[in-house]
């Protein structure tokens, strides 16, 4: 493969905004990327949006995977999107994950959000996602 | 062509006969299952002292002589959203279809100590559960509900000991005396920890405030359970059946210890501790992993804490839920396993079941799903027999084998915990928190290989529109429903009071003194939630989370 990956790892930001506990699903995929190589900087629970933007500048992260159980999805989304993009970190890529209903991926898309992994997500697509997308 | 089928069959049933070329049966708890069991496999286990009578000493079989045969288990669906109105209207509903006791669901917010007015409670009041800001909520949502008689369960844990307060004034409220009211606050900070993530302060006050609420408890309200021990979310959070069990019981340990070192009796309170446990996964596993933790906890109160009295050793629980279980993929199988589930918990002795609604993968549990579920558990007891006679797979070879096997694999999981110097230690360290995410990863890698067979995901897939289950709608106007009301309260409220009850709340908090009978004060001035957990963090700060990874 690429040897690319040797010079600089890819670094992630896994969040957990806002109140919500549920963390195994953001945990899961923290190990996924870990075995891949991936640089993973989670951040723990209860974070706002602000934390969250200032820990990938501060992380200098490429990828931010926020993931959401409560159901406030959306707004939490377009709160980190429209951040990001007043920080001129709009070329992060964005990834939400947790539980996801069909009908709001189209949103999240309109906000900029890169890809939605839903629950029952396969793994090894996040990690194929995210290294074909980071690709320079 | 036939002859070949015959000789292929043939085949096929010699090599049926060699057990060393069957596939290997491994449990999640790491036990392998052979494929026959037998008296052999029994010899070691004495019955008198190892299985024993229903409602005997070590209580394997059942906590209760008679079990379901006298009194079936009680149905407890968990509710509530939106107002306190919305879940008053709700959960008269459930007591009308024949629900016998409540489970209230509160929101986020709530669950953290927030108003609904703060910052951080925005998108979230009312979303998962009631808002909860003052004592006016509470009492709405009791309305005509008379909660001597109905059991309540309040689902909440850093701030449970505000919810017992403001619950206490109810009752005082509607005229009932403290010594009637039955009920169960969750109050298990520790696997708040380790999963689900509503915790707010330190690990140590948070285990003085369940101190607090037991000693209030066993003096003023003796029918009530002060807290309930989750192996749930850790099961939930990726742990196997034997980890929740093992880490369950450190848990009420370390609890039970925070009491004893303030003096009281371990029979004084020992009898109101309840767990609530996961069902999901193998259905001989769960049901030994309880008949061996029923025999285990007999034990250890026994003869770790010298209990004296037979109800102080009892394992009560409330089990049949199991949402690591359900899939997002072809719902309505769902239905299909909470059934199951239901059958697993019947089997294994509960004493009160709650069942998880198909939708509960998506969200909380809509009006249908929620009656499914009811309807689940009245089939099974009404039609199925499962009420009948006591444990009946008690006596079982495999299962009495596999409930021993179980047995020494929960002590052996204990020990590490101890090994590395106790829950509180391997809490704040997020040794626990590391065991159980690197589980959670292992068996979702095996889901996604296909090694643990999940239909409809990994097995038996169909091409699906994921169909969107109808969500419980989110209502923007509880936000501003909720600020409404908090303003009125707040103008109309006696201010002095306010800041004297939350003066004193204060004092006892940074003292060893018991702040029940100032939380009491502190609700009745209406105070807010927000307002008195603000007190709580300025005196014992706010939890530091380690990585857990």
């Amino acid at each position: 493969m690429n040897d690319t990956s040797s010079e600089k790892r890819i670094r992630v930001v896994i969040a957990k905004p806002g109140l919500d506990g549920h963390d195994t699903g953001a945990k899961v995929v923290a190990h996924a990327l870990k075995d891949a190589g991936m640089e993973v900087i989670y951040t723990g629970l209860h974070r706002s949006i602000e934390d969250i933007v200032k820990t990938a500048l501060e992380e200098d992260a490429d990828v931010i995977g926020m993931s959401i159980y409560s159901g406030a999805h959306l707004p939490l989304s377009k709160k980190l999107m429209d951040q990001l993009k007043d920080k001129g970190l709009s070329e992060k890529l964005v990834l939400i994950g947790g539980n996801i209903p069909q009908r709001d991926i189209k949103t999240l898309s309109d906000y900029g959000v890169a890809g939605v992994f839903s629950t029952g997500s396969r793994l090894e697509e996040i990690v194929k996602f995210i290294k074909e997308r980071t690709k320079a | 062509m036939e002859g070949d089928r015959e000789k292929e069959g043939v085949k096929e049933k010699k090599k049926s006969e060699r057990s060393d070329e069957l596939a290997d049966v491994t449990l999640e708890s790491g036990i392998k299952v052979k494929p026959v069991y037998g008296p052999d496999d029994t010899k070691d286990i004495n019955f008198d002292q190892e299985i024993g009578q229903p409602g005997q000493f070590p209580f394997t079989r059942g906590i209760h002589p008679f079990m379901y045969r006298k009194r079936p288990w009680t149905m407890r669906q968990y509710s509530g959203f939106g107002t306190a109105k919305e879940t008053n209207e709700r959960f008269k509903w459930l007591l009308e279809q024949g629900q016998t006791a409540l489970n209230v669901a509160f929101d986020l917010p709530t669950q953290m100590g927030l108003d609904s007015d703060d910052p951080m409670a925005e998108e979230e009041v009312g979303r998962v559960g009631m808002a909860i800001d003052t004592l006016e909520d509470l009492e709405e949502a009791f309305v005509d509900i008379p909660i001597d008689r109905i059991s309540t369960s309040l689902t909440i844990n850093p701030v449970a000991s505000v919810m017992l307060a403001m619950y206490l004034v109810v009752a005082e409220k509607q005229g009932i005396p403290w010594e009637k009211v039955r009920g169960t606050t969750q109050n298990d900070i520790l696997k708040e920890y380790i999963g689900r993530g509503t915790w707010i302060f330190p690990v140590a006050p948070s285990i003085r405030l369940i101190g607090d609420m037991v000693e209030f408890c066993s003096e003023h309200v003796p029918k009530f359970n002060p807290f309930s021990v989750c192996g749930y979310h850790i099961r939930e959070s990726g742990a196997t059946p034997v980890q929740e069990m093992a880490y369950a019981f450190e848990i009420a340990i370390t609890y039970i210890d925070e009491v004893l070192s303030r003096g009281l009796d371990i029979d004084s309170f020992a009898g109101r501790i309840a767990f609530n446990f996961d069902i999901h996964g193998n259905l001989w596993e769960q049901v030994a992993k309880f008949r061996a933790g029923r025999r285990l906890w007999a034990k250890i109160l026994k003869e770790r804490f010298g209990a004296q009295n037979p109800r102080s050793m009892l394992l009560r629980m409330i089990a049949g839920g199991g949402g690591g279980g359900l899939t997002v993929q072809q719902p309505e199988s769902n239905i299909v396993r909470g059934a199951y589930y239901a059958l697993i918990s019947a089997l294994s002795g509960t004493q009160t079941m709650a069942l998880c609604s198909y939708d509960e993968a998506y969200t909380i549990p809509s009006k249908k799903a929620a009656l499914i579920s009811l309807r689940t558990m009245q089939i099974l007891a009404d039609e199925m027999g499962l009420t009948d006679t006591v444990d009946p797979l008690g006596g079982s070879y495999y299962i009495e084998w596999l409930t021993k096997k179980m047995e020494q694999k929960i002590i052996e999981c204990m020990k590490q915990v101890e090994d590395f110097g106790g829950m509180i230690k391997a809490v704040e360290s997020g040794y626990i928190q590391g065991e159980v995410s690197r589980q959670a990863y292992i068996r979702e890698k095996k889901i996604q290989s296909g090694e643990i067979p999940k239909i409809g995901v990994n097995k038996y897939v169909m091409e699906e529109e994921i169909a969107d289950v109808e969500l419980h709608p989110f209502n923007p106007q509880v936000t501003s429903e909720q600020k409404r009301k908090l303003d009125e309260i707040k103008a109309k409220r006696n201010a002095s009071d306010v800041h004297e009850a939350l003066q004193g709340l204060r004092v006892a908090a940074e003292s060893q003194d018991n702040v029940m009978p100032h939380l009491l004060q502190a609700v009745k001035s209406d105070a807010t939630l927000g307002e008195i957990t603000q007190v709580f963090k300025g005196v014992f700060g706010e939890f530091k989370e380690p990585v857990g990874l």
